[in-house]
Order: C-alpha cells, then structure tokens, then sequence
C-alpha cells in the first residue's frame, strides 16, 4: 500500500510539475505551426509569472493575476512578431534576445517581491465524482483548474489544427506562406495574431509557477522550463497529443528527482536537479537518431516571409 | 501595404556602422521610458553608471576586468556563429573552464607558477572544448539542434560547480560558506599595475589578432565563411563540413573555457557559485553587436563593461541589477530590428501614386 501510494503521488506531482511545461509547450507549437520559431519562450514564461504574482499581489486574486500573465505574455510575444515577421529579423536571434530581456525584466520589476507571500493561489478542486474514480482520480483529478483547464485544452487545439478550416489556413502560412498569399489569406496579420496567442499561452505557464506550482516570486525561478518546452514541441511533432504526453514525461522526471530522496536514495540534490537538462538531451537524441527524416518541422518554419522575393 | 522593402544589392556602408550606434541610443531611450514609467530619474541612473564607470581609475579598472570575460567568451561564440553553429552555451563552457582549472591548484598546491599557470590554462581549454564538442557531436551526427543542447549544458554545468563547492571542494576553513580554498600564489594570473586587470586581457588581444589573420589569410578561416553562408556550397566545393563543425565548436568552447579559467585565476582566487553574472549570455550580444567582426568585439566588450560595472553602481540607488539585462536585451533587439534598414530601402508606394497622379 505504501509503495503504491508513493507511485500514485509522483504520478500526480508528474502532471502539476507537466502542466507550467505544457501551457508553454502548446503556445509555442501554435507560433510555430504559423511558421515563427519563438526561442523567447523562457523569457515570456519570465515575465508571464512576474506580473501574474504582481497583479494577484495588487488585487488579491489569482484571476487577475492569470489575465495580466497573459496580457503581458502576449505583449512581450509581439516585440518577437513585429521583428520577425515585419521586419523579417533573424528568428533565432531575435528569440534569444527576447529570452535575455525578459530575463532582465522579470528581475527588475519583481525585485521587491522576493519572499512575498501570494495572497490568494490556484488551490486543488476536486471534481466530485471523477476525483473517486480509483487511481486515475488521485493522479488526474484533484488538482487546480488551470491542470483541468489544460486538460479542455490540448483536445481542442488539436482539433483546431487539424479538423477546422481555420486550422487549416494556420498550417498553410505554416508550411507555404507564399501560396497562402496567392489565396488571399492574410499572412502577415495571422503571422502576427499566432504569435501572440503563443506568447499568451507560455504567459499562462509562467503564471503557473508563480500562482499554483510553488506560490511565490523567484528570479530565474523557470529554471530552462521555456527552453525545454521548445525542445518538446520537436519532440511531439507539431501535434498538441503528442506535447501533452512529453510535458508529463518532463514533470514525472521533475517529480522523481524530488520523490527519490523521500524514497532514501542518497544522491546530492545538484545531481538530481540535472536530470530534466539531460532528459531533454537524451530524449532529442533519440527523436533524431531513431526517426531521420520522420522530423519534419512546419515547411516555412523560421524563414522570414517577403511578399517581393515571390 | 503602406511601406514595401526593396532589398539593396549590397548592405549600405553608412548604415552597417549607424545602426549599431542608434541601436545602443535607441535601446537606453527605450528603457529610460520603461524606468520613468516605474518612477525612476532615467537620467540620472545613466549619468551615475557612466561616471562610475569611467569616471575614475578605479572605474576604468573594474569596466576593463568585466570587459575581459565578455571580450573572450564574444570571440569564442563568435567563431561558431560565422558558421551558423548556434553555440549558446558560452556559460556553461565558462563554468566549466573554471572548474577544470581549479583542478589544478587543489590537487597539487605545490607547482610552481610555470608549470600550474600553463597547467590551469591547458585544462581549462580542454574542459570548455569538451562542454561544447557534445553537442557538436549530436548536431553532426543526428542533427540534434545545438541552441537547445548547448544552453541544456548550461545548467547542468552550473549545477556541477555548486555539487562541488558546496560538497567535495568547500574549504573546512571557509565558515560554511561554499568557496574551494583559495589558490596559491602561483596559481594566480599575474596583474598590471596594481590594478585588478589581469593577464587574461593580453590572451584575449592575442585571439583577436590571431582569429584575424585567420578568417583574412587562412585557407581555413575561408572554409569557415563558406560553409557559413552555404552549406551546399561548400560541399560541392568538397570541404568537410563535419570536420569543420566539430573543430569550430570545439574551438569556441575552448575560448569560452579559456575565459572562465582566467576569471578564477585573475580575479576570484577561488572556485564559487556565481562566478560569472550571465557573461556568456550577454556575449552572445556582444558578437552579434560587433558583427562577428574581432576588433568589433573589444568595443562592444569595453562598451557592455561600462554596463556591467553600471549594474553595480544602480544597486546603490536601489534599483535591481538585473535593468542592466534588460538594457542588454533591449540593445540586442534595436539592433535586428535595425539590420532591416542596413539591407533594405523602405519605399512608399502610397507617396509615389500621389506623385503621379499628379503630373
């Protein structure tokens, strides 16, 4: 009973510790399904969790503090847009440049919140019924509505991208911007509109840490999540399913480093704390090496689209 | 459209130097905005970092010790990013770099400064080379994206250093507090005139002039800006682009390392967390800013010292280091964004109609 009971906890931490991943992972397959590599996702989840605990501290309510996540994530994302898809700047580094500031930026404005308690967090519910089911209660079903939220969530997107004609248009900007064009769709304004949804979205998984995972303001307190995200968007292949079973996969490694103690086995802390880092490693490694050509990125992914060089 | 770019055969020569320049300008204009907004005296922030910066000897001194990590580690990611290798890993590499070297000095205390100084500088290269040949290995063998395995490794790196500091390397005389002993004499970089600059500034003037006759007179440096420019180029002209990636890669982790290795030694004395303050990330803007261009390099490095040392002086006004990251990141996207105006003419078609219409 014991045993089991452990195994159920670090399968249940497994989807808290996925769900900040998750959010993250989904905005940045949506940019990217428009054809804008995003590497500001850590940057944007930054600022998202710093002015999503400044709101909530400023209002009193986690709600709010999640709207201004994503308000704020979206702005930041638009910095990204409007290089890269109006000014057709570098993707790559115009990402690492957002990640830089956003890193700069969450410091600065959450400076005098360091150590600040969170007036009001996003506290387990659980959902009556479902909670009981056996096993599969405990370890889905009693945890905080942005874990249900994204449960709404990954079967919508992927029904979006893949069964609606709207999704259809996004995967055609995505994979030949160019005839999209000749169709009459609007290339750049949806170019832009995604990435900001994007940005949105990864302001929600930042917001996640701040207000639910571990209530509170830390600087650098994603610690490479957003960059990890970018990884497992290759590894899911551009399908929301596939983001949502690696987001778990992520947060059960996450978990295990913490449950491994508890469970006696004496490796250091810092030791334990490398394991998503080279997990990430590991798990691209093998994508790559097993698959060869199964990897295949939306058509236009990263190259900046001009209407003249048609 | 209201505006359409026309791509210009060849970027303009007055633009490639104005646009660095009026990127800087832009980028603090753009923060003094942001600090104004959350009630600061923008102004008077920069006027106080400039001055003490540069407004003293001491000033001068402590913007050129900052000026040095960025100058090396900015070489080193430069060499990578002329050949489309994004090696984002120049922290890790630098921490790395550090640790290898402070191998040395704990193991065998007693080696006179000859035979350590070339001892530290040998390890720390080779350890900074290793950090980065990984993920080189994986982007030539499987394609495996270097961005995200290079700034993988940069935690993993920084994790490794505080695993020994805190445990097997924390110096039983140091209080609890987790530093390694500190060197011995002979393990320490000498120092100019009293001040803190270190010989790590002579190594880092020494790259400069080397990776310059590299990349105008070497056959190899020419392979290097081929494959940069056109993978498929290159290879029908029969270079081995594997090779070359490993090799380059190794190389700009080795600088990298070099950098954390003449940090221990010129300047902390000892093996510490947070032993560099995001140098290998502000060197990614520092190489972007100069253009990958080695000369270029020693400016911007001087220019993003200035900031660095900055940071230090705002903290006494109570404002958070971390607004010199955000002036730093600013910079970088005025800088993008301005690369736009370099190799494009903006065209108004609207205005052109008028004038038609018209005559």
């Amino acid at each position: 009973m014991g045993e089991q009971s452990i195994i159920i906890s670090i399968l249940a931490a497994a989807v808290t510790a996925g769900t900040p991943i998750l959010y993250a992972a989904l905005g940045e397959l949506l940019t990217e399904r428009a054809g804008i590599l995003n590497l500001g996702v850590e940057g944007i989840m930054l600022v998202g969790a710093v002015s999503g605990f400044i709101a909530a501290v400023a209002t009193g309510s986690c709600w709010w503090g999640l709207l201004a996540a994503m308000a704020a994530g979206g702005a930041v994302a638009a910095i990204h847009g409007v290089l890269t898809i109006t000014l057709r700047a570098n993707q790559t580094v115009s990402g690492l440049a957002l990640t830089l500031f956003g890193t700069g930026l969450s410091g600065y404005l959450g400076k005098s919140y360091i150590g600040m308690p969170v007036p009001q967090a996003f506290k387990a519910v659980t959902l009556g019924p479902l909670s009981d089911i056996p096993y599969l209660g405990a370890i889905l079903f009693k945890h905080d509505v942005l874990v249900y939220a994204s449960y709404l969530l990954v079967p919508a997107m992927a029904v979006f991208i893949h069964r609606t004609r709207p999704g259809l248009i996004l995967r055609a900007i995505g994979e030949n911007p160019a005839a999209a064009d000749a169709l009459g769709f609007k290339v750049f304004t949806l170019r832009h509109l995604y990435v900001i949804a994007g940005g949105m979205l990864c302001g929600v998984g930042g917001a996640y840490l701040s207000l639910a995972y571990a209530p509170s303001w830390l600087e650098n307190m994603t610690a490479g999540r957003g960059w990890i995200a970018v990884a497992l968007v290759v590894f899911a292949l551009w399908d929301p399913w596939r983001a949502l079973i690696g987001s778990y996969l992520f947060g059960g490694v996450d978990a295990l480093g913490f449950n491994l103690q508890v469970l006696g086995v004496t490796v250091p802390t810092f030791f334990l704390s490398m394991m998503p880092y080279l997990f990430t490693i590991l798990v691209l490694t093998l994508l790559m090496a097993k698959s060869g050509g199964r990897v295949v990125p939306p058509g236009a992914l990263g190259l900046p689209y001009n209407r003249e060089d048609r | 459209m209201l505006v359409r770019f026309e791509k210009r055969l060849a970027p303009s020569p007055f633009m490639t130097v104005a646009v660095p320049v009026a990127s800087v300008i832009l980028a603090l204009m753009f923060c003094a905005v942001f600090l104004a907004m959350t009630g600061r005296h923008p102004f008077e922030l920069y006027g106080a970092m400039l001055k003490g910066a540069l407004g003293s000897a001491y000033g001068l001194s402590e913007t050129t010790v900052k000026a040095i990590p960025l100058m090396l580690c900015g070489l080193g990611i430069s060499l990578a990013f002329r050949m489309q290798l994004w090696n984002i890993g120049a922290e890790g590499q630098f921490y790395l770099g550090a640790f290898a070297a402070t191998w040395v000095p704990l193991t065998f205390p007693e080696l006179p400064a000859f035979v350590m100084l070339p001892a530290m500088l040998a390890l720390g290269m080779a350890a900074g080379a290793l950090w980065a040949l990984g993920p080189a290995f994986l982007r030539v063998k499987w394609r495996v994206n270097e961005i995200i395995t290079t700034l993988m490794l940069n935690y993993v790196g920084i994790l490794l250093v505080n695993y020994f500091v805190y445990g097997p390397w924390r110096d039983p005389k140091g209080f609890n507090f987790p530093l390694t002993a500190e060197f011995p004499p002979a393990a320490l970089l000498p120092t100019f005139g009293g001040s803190r600059i270190h010989f790590g500034l002579l190594l880092a003037l020494a790259l400069v002039v080397l990776f310059i006759v590299i990349f105008r007179n070497s056959r190899w440096g020419y392979e290097i800006k081929v494959i940069g420019a056109s993978e498929r180029a290159a290879r029908y002209a029969g270079m081995d682009i594997k090779r070359n990636m490993l090799l380059v890669m190794a190389l700009s982790g080795a600088v990298c390392g070099l950098a954390g290795m003449t940090e221990v030694s010129g300047i902390a004395g000892r093996l510490q967390p947070g032993l560099s303050p995001g140098y290998g990330y502000t060197a990614i803007i520092v190489a972007w800013l100069a253009r990958l261009n080695p000369v270029a390099i020693v400016l911007v490095s001087g220019m993003f010292g200035v900031l660095q040392v900055g940071g230090y002086i705002v903290q006494t006004f109570g404002v958070p280091a971390s607004m010199v990251a955000m002036i730093q990141g600013a910079v970088l996207f005025f800088v993008i964004g301005g690369e736009m105006f370099a190799n494009y003419r903006v065209v108004f078609p609207g205005v052109k109609g008028a004038d038609k219409a018209d005559g």
